[in-house]
């Protein structure tokens, strides 16, 4: 079986480097470089932490005008889109708790037990899920999904699998330890895998979607 | 290797960090465990699911909105100074 290879979202650190030097010195145009090359991985994380469109929408803006009032403060000993995220993700947390003040919403809290995550439907999937469902069914399917999952799991489970970070980026991003976040990514994806399996099962018989 | 160990590397199977040894141990132990090879194969569905299927991705025009509101209020900061943010 085949291991999971990740994209890498960010772009060689140097040429990272030399826009962030040049819009610490002033220069507007290459900040702008910086928010177009990432805008759209803000936007994504974001849009995973809050679900909902506005908020999502209104931390891309607030996480680069942050990052731009305190570029003098990034020590460059990171990547900046590692700093940026971390940013990012600070601002979609407070949205939700904005949303849901009668809860407390942070990285540390849903850790339960250790069972909860067990595989309890063992099951196997149709070859091509994916053909189950059209595209807009099927993201609705995965919206829906990853709704149900704690935000401490979808956090790390959106920064590891689909942006793409390392485990230690994410560690650095999120100020957990690499080992709560290899236990949080295994809780994540085994509980998304069992709750999928619920739409991507095979059928016996054959007839179709249920 | 026994299937409760199997769950514990899984994440650095799929991962593709496991050293040598636990690696074939772990893909041994998959070998003759039908139920261990449908959560690893599934888990791995799951994963590349999530990643090829741009869920929330940001169209063109709300992008180049957002794009000039944040040059607009960069450049309002820069001019009322560093307290502005």
């Amino acid at each position: 079986m085949n291991t999971i290879e990740n994209k890498v979202a960010a772009v060689p650190v140097t040429e990272e480097l030399s826009l962030v030097r040049a819009a610490k010195q002033g220069d507007d145009a290459a900040f702008e470089e910086l928010v177009r090359r990432y805008d759209r991985n803000v936007f994504r994380i974001a849009q995973h932490i809050t679900q909902n469109r506005e908020d999502a929408e209104d931390v891309v803006q607030e996480a680069f005008l942050k990052a731009y009032g305190n570029l003098a403060k990034f020590q460059e000993q990171s990547k900046f889109y590692t700093w940026l995220v971390r940013i990012a993700v600070n601002e979609a947390l407070m949205k939700l708790r904005r949303r849901r003040p009668e809860r407390t919403v942070s990285l540390d809290e849903d850790i339960k037990t250790e069972d909860d995550s067990l595989p309890r439907e063992i099951a196997d999937w149709s070859p091509n899920p994916e053909q189950l469902y059209n595209q807009s069914e099927l993201r609705e399917i995965l919206s829906k999904t990853i709704q149900g999952l704690p935000p401490g799991f979808r956090t790390v489970f959106v920064l590891r699998d689909v942006e793409g970070l390392s485990t230690e980026e994410t560690a650095a991003a999120l100020d957990l330890s690499v080992p709560a976040v290899k236990s949080r990514l295994l809780r994540a994806r085994l509980q998304l895998r069992e709750r999928l399996g619920r739409y991507f099962q095979k059928r016996e018989s054959g007839d179709g979607i249920q | 290797m026994k299937c409760a160990e199997f769950l514990q590397e899984l994440t650095n199977y799929l991962d593709g960090v496991l050293d040598a040894k636990t690696k074939v141990e772990l893909e041994n132990h998959l070998s003759w465990c039908h139920n261990c090879y449908v959560v690893c194969d599934t888990t791995k569905k799951t994963i590349e699911i999530y990643r090829d299927s741009q869920l929330y991705e940001l169209p063109e025009d709300l992008r180049s909105r957002l794009r000039s509101a944040i040059m607009t209020k960069c450049q309002q900061h820069k001019k009322r100074g560093p307290q502005s943010i």
